[in-house]
């Protein structure tokens, strides 16, 4: 039997102060039942002999002191998993959302998951094409990184994160695969663009969906992104599968975070974000990855929309310092008109380095893309002079390389929606805006390559 | 063993009653699990406990066992090549023994007690010994002999000496000291907030040479001294501290990934046993140890690791050993020591750190130093502590970056701006310094060659000149500086690019001999004076610039060591500017 008490003192924010209990322990679930005989759930924050201080998934309103009758179950939360989680839609506790039946659990996991022995991981290294040459061909994606979207409200994040999903491959390679798909207090339209897009290519029957909508309670949200990664985990590294698990919104992940650390009355960090904000986002983030001898993976491409677009905000500084690199969209090149809006220089993809060049995409990659970076910054320098002085006031070599730089975000960032280009197609197109440059300026590449992909003659 | 009971559980933070008789520090298991603790503040009976494993399940009413000794780590054989958590459980045996996640309640001893080394004896049967002397050494890998040491605190006679191949926990010596006959086997304990004690500290005065030439040449590390490298996400931390890790003359590298990636430890691990010492030849990893605990890893074991990681170091460099040892991220640990404060409901300071994080960062690069070690051979050994920072935003003026700042040498300024242009090592040249120039200068003189230090002078003041000049285009218009000022820009640009930049990734590239390094520098500034005069002489600057050899000095770094020595580009430079003269009169 299940201890239950009567004994609730105080209620506040996402918060219920439980008296007079005995045998609880942190971290164990709790279900509350309400006077009218509803049913919501929580968890034990801070436990200590006389009271326990537990947080309400699905709120608080409507609960009062008096009749709320709770019970605590002895276990963590956790997720019932089988083969029949694939094609399935939940919510954002993890119940069916799509009309089908229960699982019938082959094992129940707890959400919380536990860190991989980094001695067991394995370096991610298999090059992922996407088919955007802003980011195969500068920022790479590999199997088992992280690698957030860092956007800004309004920009397209969602369309690239689909198109990614839509076209990602690994060359030569037919493998099993599924898509995790989590959406953390998002719109019921951006949620179901994607849900319209895996059924029209097909992906739906290889997905698994945890939806936590705008209107639903925040503080669900606590629990919908570890749902997502322990379906992600169990189809990676039981089921061999390769699984890209997409997460969005973690700025509303945040912001419910905040909302029970200010309930809590804690000391607040940099704009009110508790200070194991980062602790919290890496138990996720860190969920992303290859272990030795097994087949499956998972890379993760979480998603955030940094506030007033500054990277400096606690959730993209935060997310930035744990993620091995991020891509940036740019507010400056979508008014230009530019999809997708992706600002290379402030991107980053750590984990580029072991996925290219020869025998993964060609030889010349590297320096291609230090080559890209190197003339793209100077051109964009030069625009800046410009716009002060004039462009007559340009030394030659800076005006090629001002040139250079709109040609770059207009041939070479912009493409199409539905356009997958090859890695081949995007590193020729980089050679080809190279070739605009002086050959003595273009010191990031060696001269081998130098001699083979920009002859003389031209 | 004593016993207290759990009144309240928060995260990592566990306060148990009834532990009167408690120390500070003391170690404690909790639990029917025996997760593992450690006290770190007492209110009368009360003892307030950081827990280094996760806490869920466990509750008011469960048992606290109280070790009664301090925190402490194993040190002896086995150390070398290995990887451990922040308290110093060995990974790799916690795979083996419970598979690819790490679960909690793992109780293993952090040296292997089975696996037998070979002990040489270094002192005879009667002879004096005092603290710190070698009774025996283990070959521990070809590069790195484990001396076995009189242990803290023991003078006296040698009253038995083994030879062979023994376990850890076997006694290899007996010492007779006035009290006692005293039982030394290879391996000892010591506490982890305790620095191991020397008997005199010195000054640094050799550089710690690292093959990454804008450190070496600009803000050179000294063995021995301390250096932060704080930098945004991004900036370039960690590859800084890998490259230092993995090309640094130091004989014995402490590498504590604290709050950091799981991969970059993966990296490390993979790649070490691959790569070589370009000092002797071996694979890197026989003179590494490694000390992780990632950002999803417990978040006490955290604020641990770089104790734990410092105590080995010390032990190492108590054997004479140059040790040098990263901390990437020691904002990880300040956060961590933050988290516990606040459960601790402790007053905040700045940005909610506690009032003693100033001091403890003081206390923790106090432990670096050049120093006499313990023993009668007055042994000079060296530890060098290198700490990432990582301020939010970047601001400087974090308080973790300013506490570091007001104890470390070296400041290596990482600049997100260098970062996306892609100018790596992105450190900024302008704001970083090296308060070490002084003491090596003579080794530099000696060692490298006696222009080294002026040619320094000279780039320096190149690239000073060329942010001024900069400031000045961007109100004119480059078209209106002097000849000789459009030079220095260009100078400058050789200086960044050819020079400064350097590719982590690219296989020569990645490390720079100091003799190479010179030879590099030599050249652009030689360059420099051969065209000033060129100009003076009424030679057009675009000949200058469409000198051929300038694209040759841009590509010196992709050469050899042995080619770079073979080429004489100073020679080529001179000729060059001999056609020009000639061809323009
Ligand atoms: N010396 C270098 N050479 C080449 N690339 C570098 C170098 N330093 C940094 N980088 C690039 O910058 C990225 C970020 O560097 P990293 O050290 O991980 O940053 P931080 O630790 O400051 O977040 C790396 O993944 C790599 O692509
Ligand atoms: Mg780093």
């Amino acid at each position: 039997m299940y201890k239950e008490y009567l004994t609730v003192s105080n209620i506040t924010g996402p918060l219920v102060i439980v008296e007079k209990i005995t045998e609880v322990k942190y971290g164990e679930l709790v279900e509350i039942e309400t006077a009218d005989g509803q049913l919501r759930r929580g968890s034990v924050l801070d436990i200590s002999t006389e009271r326990a201080v537990v947080q309400v998934f699905e709120g608080t309103s409507g609960l009062d002191v008096d009749k709320s009758r709770v019970r605590f179950l002895g276990r963590s939360q956790k997720l019932g998993v089988s083969e029949e989680i694939m094609g399935r839609i939940f919510d954002g506790s993890g119940n069916p959302k799509d009309k089908g039946p229960q699982i019938i659990p082959d094992k129940m996991l707890d959400i919380n998951g536990s860190p991989i022995n980094p001695q067991a991981r394995d370096y991610p290294s298999e090059f992922i094409q996407t088919g955007i040459s802003s980011i195969d061909g500068m920022n790479p994606l590999v199997r088992g990184q992280k690698l957030p979207l860092f956007s800004g409200s309004g920009l397209p994040h969602s369309r690239i994160a689909a198109q990614i999903a839509r076209q990602a491959a690994v060359l030569g390679k037919e493998e099993k695969f599924a898509v995790v798909f989590g959406a953390m207090g998002i719109t019921f339209e951006e949620a179901n663009f994607f849900i319209e897009d895996f059924r029209n290519t097909g992906a739906l029957e290889r997905a698994v969906l945890f939806l936590n909508l705008a209107n639903e309670p925040p503080i669900e949200r606590i629990a919908t992104p570890r749902l997502a990664l322990t379906c992600a985990e169990y189809l990676a590294f039981e089921l061999d599968m390769h699984v890209l698990v997409i997460l969005v919104d973690y700025t509303f992940y945040a912001e419910a975070l905040r909302e029970i650390s200010a309930a809590r009355k804690e000391v607040p960090g940099r704009r009110g974000y508790p200070g194991y904000l980062y602790t919290d986002l890496a138990s996720m983030y860190e969920r992303a990855g290859r272990i030795k001898n097994k087949a499956g993976s998972i890379t993760s491409i979480p998603i955030l929309t940094m506030p007033e677009d500054d990277k400096t905000h606690p959730i993209a500084d935060l997310t930035g310092y744990i993620t091995e690199g991020q891509i940036m969209l740019s507010r400056e090149l979508h008014r230009k008109g530019i999809y997708p809006p992706i600002d290379v220089l402030p991107s980053l993809s750590r984990l580029k380095d072991k996925g290219i060049g020869e025998g993964k995409t060609r030889e010349d990659h590297a320096d291609v893309l230090n080559q890209l970076f190197a003339c793209y910054a100077r051109g964009k320098e030069a625009r800046e002079l410009a716009l002060i002085l004039g462009e007559a006031a340009l030394s030659e070599v800076d005006k090629l390389f001002l040139t250079f730089a709109d040609r770059y975000e207009n041939e070479f960032v912009r493409q199409g929606e539905f356009e997958a280009r090859s890695i081949i197609d995007t590193l020729d197109m980089g050679w080809d805006l190279l070739r605009t440059i002086p050959r003595a300026e273009l010191k990031r590449i060696r001269p081998e390559f130098m001699d083979k992909y920009y002859p003389e003659s031209q | 063993m004593k016993q207290g009971e759990i009144i309240r559980v928060a995260g990592p933070l566990v306060v148990a009653s009834g532990c009167l008789g408690a120390k500070m520090y003391d170690m404690v298991q909790i639990g029917a699990m025996g997760l593992i603790g450690e006290i770190i503040e007492l209110r009368g009976e009360d003892a307030f406990i950081q827990v280094y494993e996760d806490t869920t399940g466990i509750g008011p009413g469960e048992p606290v066992y109280l070790t009664g000794e301090p925190l402490s780590v194993e040190l002896g054989p086995g150390l070398i090549s290995a990887i451990f958590d922040g308290i110093q459980r060995p990974l790799d045996v916690i795979r083996e023994q419970q598979g690819d996640f790490v679960t909690r309640g793992v109780d293993l001893p952090s040296l292997d007690r089975q696996k037998a080394w070979a002990f040489t004896p270094l002192v005879s049967e009667g002879q004096e010994v005092m603290e710190g002397d070698f009774l025996g050494e283990v070959e521990e890998t070809p590069l790195i002999k484990h001396r076995i040491m009189v242990p803290s605190g023991i003078y006296g006679k040698v009253k038995g000496i083994k030879q062979g191949e023994f376990p850890v926990e076997h006694v290899v010596a007996r010492v007779e000291t006035e009290k006692e006959t005293v039982e030394i086997p290879m391996f000892q304990t010591w506490p982890i907030r305790r620095n191991r004690r020397v008997s005199e500290r010195l000054m640094p005065n050799e550089p710690l040479v690292t093959g990454q030439r804008v450190l070496d040449t600009l803000f050179p590390l000294a063995k021995g001294g301390t250096a932060c490298v704080p930098g945004p996400f991004g900036s370039g931390k960690t590859v800084v501290q890998h490259q230092l890790a993995r090309w640094s003359d130091a004989q014995i590298i402490v590498f504590v990934a604290c709050g950091e990636r799981g991969n970059e430890v993966a990296d490390l691990l993979l790649s070490f046993p691959e790569l070589e010492d370009p000092n002797t030849g071996r694979p890197l990893m026989e003179r590494t140890i490694i000390i992780a605990n990632t950002s999803n890893m417990p978040v006490a074991a955290r604020e641990a690791s770089i104790y734990t990681g410092m105590t080995i170091a010390e032990y190492f460099r108590d054997m004479g050993y140059s040790v040098a040892l990263m901390a990437d991220s020691s904002s990880r640990w300040a956060e961590a020591l933050r988290e516990i404060s606040g459960r601790m409901e402790e007053m905040p300071g700045e940005e909610g750190y506690p009032a003693y994080l100033a001091s403890r960062i003081a206390a923790f690069y106090e432990r670096a130093g050049k120093v006499k070690c313990l023993g009668s051979d007055e042994r000079i050994g060296a530890l060098s502590v290198i700490g990432a920072v990582s301020p939010p935003g970047g601001d400087l003026s974090d308080p973790v970056v300013q506490s570091t700042l007001k104890v470390v040498k070296v400041f290596w300024a990482l600049d997100d701006r260098l970062a996306n242009a892609r100018h790596f090592p992105a450190i900024n040249w302008l704001n970083s310094y090296s308060l070490y120039v002084e003491n090596i200068k003579d080794f530099w003189k000696t060692e490298v060659a006696e222009d080294f230090v002026a040619l320094r002078q000279e780039a320096m003041r190149l690239l000073e000149e060329e942010a001024e000049l900069q400031e000045i285009a961007r109100l004119v218009g480059v078209e209106s500086l002097s000849l000789k000022d459009r030079l220095i820009l260009e100078s400058a640009r050789s200086i960044r690019e050819d020079f400064l930049h350097q590719n982590a990734f690219h296989p020569q590239d990645t490390y720079t001999s100091l003799r190479k390094q010179y030879l590099m520098l030599r050249a652009i500034i030689h360059f420099h004076g051969a065209a000033l005069k060129a100009l003076e002489q009424g030679v057009e600057m675009e000949s200058i610039l469409g000198l051929e050899v300038r694209e040759k000095m841009s590509k010196i770094k992709f050469l050899s060591e042995e080619d770079t020595a073979a080429l004489d580009v100073y020679i080529e430079i001179d000729g060059a500017f001999r056609e020009l003269l000639k061809s323009e009169q």
